[in-house]
């Protein structure tokens, strides 16, 4: 129990000294993007609920990350010239993805695997069809001058002196959302231990034994979908604040399948699996950048652009691992079970006579 | 919930079908089936393979509905999804074994609390006191089921990694765990040697004295004539007899349809 604690300890220092090793090791721009992995970290762990924990494939999952992004943007903007605070829109971005999510996740209920991922995907690309092409949200031009995070009267945005270092906004951003990520992992592991948590995994393993143990599986699907949702809404607006400007283009089915490959790679269902995963695929892309320098400096030109390289090095890195770790890079003990039931003996063998006293 | 021991309700009928009639294209895989399970009593179903056992089992369950027909269960009429009928009080295992592969034996059991337990999503996140009562209660009643069916040491192993017979009782008592009032078992006894048939018997007379009803669907004869009140042969989706075991057994339409070899194959292995 103590070494637990003392480990949780080191974890929080680490993460809190991160950026600034960050900033002095690799500069500046590497912060910015240290914001974005904890963002997908958020963003995972919310998909996590629905695919990893229930087992819902949802391919459309960005919808309601642009859901929370809209309404930040809206409401906390001079597009309608409002400007509410993020204390009110946090919990309301977080209220309507999840209605969205329960809207949405209703009419699949009887779907299950490929038809499912069918389904969501085309109900990702529906919301960002209506963000397009509605003036509401100012169309394909997206929606800028997005107010900054405030808070009383501390602006996320601006930058800050501590101690005499002078820390721009995006440390700011990291500490926020490191703390939000923290409060999502803890509601992740609570949920995953609790009598929900434990219906959602019955209905991953066997719908109809869940259904014949009395789980009222269409209920339970649902809140799984809302409950992933609210988590995709509550990035979104913290999103559209950090960036300043969203569109359209920021919520294409690409960055639900991101989000779905993070999750994924991590090990469904495994919380820090998951997380390791959004950091692994937010940052790593970004490491193949100097391939292109390299490329200049010895073949004289760039034969592959580094962002088509990446994409290619990614898909790789995708299928070498489904194949050796279908489970994924970190799973959870239970999943790990789940994909190698082979490696037990046959249920048939063990079954000698005297075992049952 | 009446934990009254058997003979209270000898007469009083528990689960009551009537006309029930379950086609699947052209074939009637259940005919106008009647039936009337008495209250506290091991109520055995056999007959021949693709009988309609295991369809009338799904009917009764809410996994098929019926074409016709309709069953009550306490003088209630019972329609509704399985999850419904299940809260109503018919639980049930299945033929090939359904447990959560990769969930422990507890989790397993405590999945079957669900129903009679209420936390929910804000309880988990915050961890209320009355959540954590429950989840200390759920646990400990699960833990108390297993040690019933005489698996409690096995509690924090994986469902999947248990022995089979083991698997067959965690089915069992994932099932109780729902607090039924019948227990609907799709042959128990599969696959099971002769030591573990006789526990399992004396494992259903336990869960009988605690006044709970089950419904047997077996193979083995003789488990089925030593331990049923009452027996119903089916075949082709048909019920051929239904009574008594030493009545059923001289049927001579049950003997010509399903029971002749098997009866004379085990008097003459079994008499001692």
């Amino acid at each position: 129990m103590k070494s637990k604690v003392l480990i949780a300890l080191l974890l929080i220092a680490c993460a809190a000294a991160l950026p600034f090793a960050t900033d002095a090791l690799l500069g500046r721009s590497w912060v910015r993007l240290l914001d974005f992995a904890l963002l997908y970290a958020m963003l995972a762990l919310g998909l996590n609920i629905v695919v990893g924990y229930a087992g819902l494939l949802d391919l459309g999952y960005v919808a309601f990350y642009a859901v929370g992004a809209y309404l930040y943007a809206m409401l906390a903007s001079p597009h309608i010239g409002m400007h509410w605070p993020i204390w009110t829109l946090l919990p309301m971005g977080a209220l309507l993805a999840a209605s969205f999510g329960a809207v949405l996740g209703a009419p699949t209920l009887g779907l299950r695997g490929d038809y499912l991922a069918i389904v969501t995907m085309g109900f990702g690309e529906i919301i960002r069809i209506f963000l397009r092409n509605l003036s509401l949200t100012n169309g394909p031009a997206g929606i800028d001058l997005i107010d900054p995070i405030q808070i009383g009267g501390f602006s996320f945005g601006a930058s800050h002196s501590l101690l005499g270092w002078d820390l721009p906004g995006i440390y700011s951003y990291y500490f926020l959302f490191l703390g939000l990520t923290g409060v999502i992992v803890l509601i992740s592991n609570r949920l995953a231990d609790s009598r929900i948590g434990r219906a959602w995994a019955a209905i991953r393993e066997d719908e109809i034994a869940a259904k014949s143990m009395g789980l009222n599986t269409r209920h339970l699907k649902l809140l799984a979908f809302a409950m992933g949702a609210a988590f995709g809404g509550v990035s979104g607006v913290l999103f559209a604040g950090f960036q300043g400007f969203i569109s359209p283009e920021s919520f294409t089915m690409g960055e639900s399948v991101m989000i779905l490959c993070m999750v994924v790679l991590g090990g469904m269902g495994h919380v820090s699996g998951v997380i390791m995963g959004a950091l692994l695929l937010a940052i790593l892309p970004e490491a193949f950048r100097p391939l292109s320098q390299l490329q200049q400096a010895t073949f004289g030109q760039v034969w592959l652009d580094p962002a088509n390289l990446r994409m290619l090095l990614f898909a790789l890195a995708l299928i070498i691992v489904m194949i050796l770790r279908p489970e994924g890079l970190w799973p959870s003990p239970v999943r790990r079970r789940e994909l190698h039931e082979d490696d037990d003996a046959s249920p048939f063998a063990a079954s000698t006579p005297g075992h049952s006293q | 919930m009446s934990a009254l021991p058997q003979g209270q309700g000898a007469q009083s009928i528990l689960l009551e079908a009537q006309n029930i009639t379950k086609r699947f294209g052209g074939l009637s895989a259940l005919d106008q089936i009647h039936l009337s399970i008495p209250q506290g009593s091991i109520y055995g179903l056999i007959g021949p393979n693709g009988a309609g056992k295991t369809t009338l089992f799904n009917v009764l369950t809410g996994i098929y509905q019926p074409d016709s027909g309709v069953f009550k269960l306490d003088g209630v009429p019972m329609k509704g999804t399985p999850d419904q009928i299940c809260a109503a009080g018919i639980a049930r295992t299945f033929q090939n074994i359904r447990l959560f592969g990769s969930m422990t034996a507890l989790e397993n059991v405590m999945v079957g609390r669900h129903l009679r337990t209420h936390s929910g999503l804000f309880g988990a996140i915050l961890r209320l006191p009355s959540q954590r009562a429950e989840e200390r209660n759920m646990m400990l009643r699960a833990q108390e089921l297993l040690d019933f069916v005489g698996i409690g040491q096995h509690a924090n192993q994986v469902a999947r990694q248990l022995p089979y017979g083991d698997q067959r009782r965690l089915e069992i008592a994932r099932a109780l765990a729902t607090d039924p009032k019948l227990l609907a078992l799709d042959e128990p006894a599969a696959g099971m040697n002769d030591t573990e048939t006789a526990t399992l018997g004396q494992l259903l007379q336990k869960i009988q004295a605690k006044g709970i009803t089950i419904l047997l669907i077996e193979h083995d004869v003789k488990l089925v004539m030593g331990l049923c009140d009452r027996v119903a042969v089916l075949e082709y989706g048909r019920l051929i007899a239904e009574g008594i075991p030493a009545t059923v057994q001289r049927d001579p339409r049950v003997i010509a349809a399903y029971l002749g070899a098997e009866i004379e194959a085990s008097s003459e292995g079994g008499s001692g």
